[in-house]
């Protein structure tokens, strides 16, 4: 089992060292969610509500936002161009060392 | 005082899936409930955020769809006559002398009832608002962020703006109603299930729909009422239009919020009601419930086949509530059928005893 760093930035700005597993088919959203994280992940995991909005602060490239993240990022509030739906980001190796903000609360 | 308000058994706050089943089990013990939900139709999230999308963990269900879930459930409850209010938001509650509730919305219609289960999912949705400053003014003056009575729009002209499902479907059911429907989106491409979208194509086609895209409304005007909004076309001489109209409708969507619930004095914890996991979903208030996603206990799932089960604990907690000198068990449908309070009634039917013999 392979495990990858990743630092959550919550919105009171403190900053949370996590251990996310690449082999339990998990997203970053469920990770937050995992280690107790204010991520209210309303719509489960189905790219429809947002609440999972995070901001890519590391240079990570987490590839292209798909269709449905790209939609909802269009109806969003606080969106930015470093803005991702934690729901849509698969936890891969590639994440080793990611930083990530939770973006505020609509 | 009590005749100017709406009075039931069980007083369900949110008509999601967990809500909704709870009049099923609380019509079997008789007690006739009502419901209260922020949205303008039953079903909670499965009506609202994906009623397309498919359920694969409802037993003995191996697929169902979100929406054709509330429409069973609707069904399953219909004997039972529950009552809805729908569109207004749970505001305020009042514990009377005698232990009964009386539940106020947003648009100040009471309710009352001996026992309150709140089944509010995260809470209720509030629509995503334009950044339009001073829009408040034009609320319920044409300006609507959901559509309760679609009639409300005939032969009236419509500007509906959004890119998702709620924006294709109500353009598509206007087209049919409004005098003229003009469909703004910020962007070009819009998510929908795919016959939605095929049906808007078709009905821009046929010029039923106006369509304009990319563009956004910036602003909204009229004396007492909607009169016009300010359009911009997000084209490189961002060209700006104004459009008379008689309602504007932007549609972008809900943001859940747990709301004035979270002031009732129930004992909360991350967004969620603390409940009473090892009796019966009560929460600190006695004869307040919490049933579904809006609750935590150790161990909480949410899942709606959780919910289902909390809401049977929960009637059965309410009816020795209601009736505490009553003795009771729980009766199996099978055995007892259903008898619905509109006078209907289903049963199993009965094997007859009959000789055979040759003849």
């Amino acid at each position: 089992m392979t495990d990858v760093n990743i630092t959550i930035i919550d919105r009171e700005g403190v900053e949370h060292k996590v251990l996310a597993p690449t082999d339990m088919n998990m997203n970053l959203m469920e990770v937050c969610k995992a280690y107790e994280l204010p991520v209210q992940a309303v719509c489960g995991g189905i790219a429809m509500c947002a609440t999972c909005q995070c901001y890519v602060i590391s240079g990570h490239d987490l590839g292209e936002r798909n269709e449905d993240e790209q939609a909802m990022l269009w109806e969003a509030q606080n969106v930015k161009d470093n803005s991702r739906l934690g729901c849509q980001v698969p936890i891969t190796e590639k994440l080793e060392g990611l930083v990530v903000e939770l973006a505020p609360e609509e | 005082m009590k005749q100017d308000m709406i009075t039931t058994d069980i007083l369900i706050i949110g008509a999601g899936p967990t809500g909704l089943f709870a009049v099923f089990e609380a019509g079997l013990l008789k007690l006739k409930c009502h419901l209260i939900d922020a949205l303008a139709q039953p079903g909670g999230q499965c009506s609202e955020l994906y009623p397309k999308k498919p359920i694969y963990d409802i037993p003995g269900f191996p697929e169902v769809l979100a929406g054709d879930l509330v429409t069973n459930l609707m069904k399953q409850i219909e004997p039972f006559q529950p009552g809805f209010t729908l569109g207004e938001r749970a505001e305020t509650i009042e514990k009377l002398e005698d232990g009964s509730f009386v539940v106020a919305t947003s648009k100040g219609t009471k309710h009352h009832a001996k026992i309150v289960a709140i089944a509010g999912g995260l809470g209720s949705f509030e629509p995503r608002k334009p950044a339009i400053k001073g829009i408040e003014y034009y609320e319920d003056k044409g300006l609507a962020y959901m559509i309760k009575d679609p009639e409300v729009y005939r032969d009236k002209r419509v500007v509906i703006a959004g890119g998702g499902d709620s924006a294709l479907d109500w353009s598509i059911f206007l087209a049919n109603v409004a005098s003229e429907v003009t469909l703004v989106h910020r962007r070009e491409e819009f998510r929908g299930a795919l016959d939605s979208v095929d049906k808007v194509q078709d009905l821009v086609n046929a010029k039923k729909i106006r369509l304009i895209t990319p563009a956004e409304i910036l602003d909204v005007s009229g004396e007492d009422k909607v009169a016009s909004v300010l359009l911009q076309h997000n084209d490189e001489a961002k060209r700006m239009e104004v459009i008379e109209c008689d309602a504007f409708i932007p549609l972008f969507g809900l943001a859940p919020k747990l709301g004035p619930i979270g002031d009732w004095g129930l004992e909360i914890e991350k967004n969620a009601i603390k409940v009473d996991n090892t009796l019966d979903y009560q929460t600190n208030i006695p004869g307040i419930y919490a049933i579904g996603d809006v609750n935590t206990y150790p161990g909480k799932l949410k899942l709606i086949l959780c919910g289902f089960h909390e809401a049977t604990l929960m009637c059965q907690s309410a009816y020795q509530r209601i009736f505490p000198d009553k003795r009771y068990v729980m009766k199996y449908t099978t055995v007892g059928g259903i008898n619905g309070f509109d006078g209907s009634r289903k049963e199993a039917e009965k094997a007859v005893v009959k000789k055979i013999g040759n003849n």
